[in-house]
């Protein structure tokens, strides 16, 4: 399985996500640069890191827009492929209407960097099926961006279909909207997530509880995604 | 060349965590008349283009970029650039 670490301006954990792939499912693994991503289907998943892309100016992930990488992002999300944005990856897909929703500073007004205690609502998605419905896992997350906002219409729409695949299970600290704390699209093969899997894949830093998120993917080769 | 001021604003069903931690401290500082305050963005645009066109363009950039409708209003008004 060939994996794309896809790196826009000021996403800066590019390097932690390589070397998710690499420890935990030993797969090959390139980064792309965003002005060069005109073969990202020859890849078979893409993998957007956190950092702070254009330096969080207008919105956080807003500006991504401008890139072509963008256009050929939303294309390889409409095959059917793999997509994992965590962090400020996971504004990015929202910002370019990949995942619906929107996010507003901190409801503390801090910027976080702390384990989390985080919730598996739905184990049956191409990112967790590793996991058990309803297992806890710690996680790191860094952000000040992480409260997530879907009006009441959305809302009831990511619950029919299943798309809430992980919240907050201990404190809602950021104030997300139902405490969601990750989501995929409609048809399951694009999740994003403000929780950090490749900050936590070996037990000597930060715990090992994303590394069955990566193994999930890998268990999910050729796999439709026709929900 | 014509200036265009975009104001842009939280939508009402989305909370403000700026805008409560700014009423808290007015409140603090004697303001107890203060009841909420809610902080947006300002966008100054200067472009070219005639009135009939501008505001269909303005829209556009607005859908396509600089505003996120799930969490943003936005409104903006019409002028002339002054000139230097």
């Amino acid at each position: 399985m060939k994996f794309a670490v896809l790196v826009f301006p000021g996403l800066t954990c590019d390097l932690d996500m390589y070397h998710a792939i690499e420890e935990t499912v030993k797969q090959d693994v390139e980064y792309v640069w965003h002005t060069e991503a005109d073969q990202l289907d020859s890849f078979d998943a893409v993998l957007l890191p956190t950092g702070t892309s254009y330096g969080n100016y207008l919105r956080p992930g807003a500006l991504a827009k401008s890139s072509p990488a963008c256009k050929q992002l939303q294309a390889f999300a409409e095959s059917g492929k793999l997509v994992l944005g965590v962090g400020n990856g996971f504004h990015i897909l929202v910002e370019a209407g990949i995942l619906p929703g929107g996010f507003l500073r901190n409801q503390n007004l801090k910027f976080r960097s702390a384990l989390e205690i985080v919730r598996v609502e739905n184990n049956n998605t191409a990112f967790t099926k590793d996991y058990t419905q309803g297992q806890m896992l710690t996680l790191p997350v860094a952000n000040e961006f992480g409260n997530y906002y879907a009006d009441d219409q959305t809302v009831e729409k990511l619950k029919s279909n299943n798309q809430i695949v992980f919240t907050y299970g201990d404190e809602n600290i950021d104030g997300s909207t139902e405490a969601i704390a990750g989501i995929t699209n409609e048809r399951g093969n694009v999740l994003g997530m403000m929780p950090l899997p490749e900050r936590a894949v070996e037990a000597i830093i930060g715990g090992t509880d994303g590394t069955a998120l990566f193994q999930s993917i890998m268990n999910s080769r050729g796999e439709q995604h026709v929900n | 060349m014509t200036k265009v001021t975009i104001y842009v604003t939280l939508r009402e069903s989305v909370v403000d965590p700026q805008g409560i931690a700014t009423t808290e401290a007015l409140q603090k500082m004697g303001y107890e008349d203060v009841k909420s305050v809610r902080v947006g963005k300002l966008i100054e645009l200067e472009l070219d283009g005639s009135e009939q066109t501008i505001e269909a363009r303005v829209n556009e950039m607005c859908s396509d970029l600089l505003i996120n409708k799930v969490i943003e209003d936005y409104r903006f008004e019409i002028g002339e650039v002054a000139s230097k």
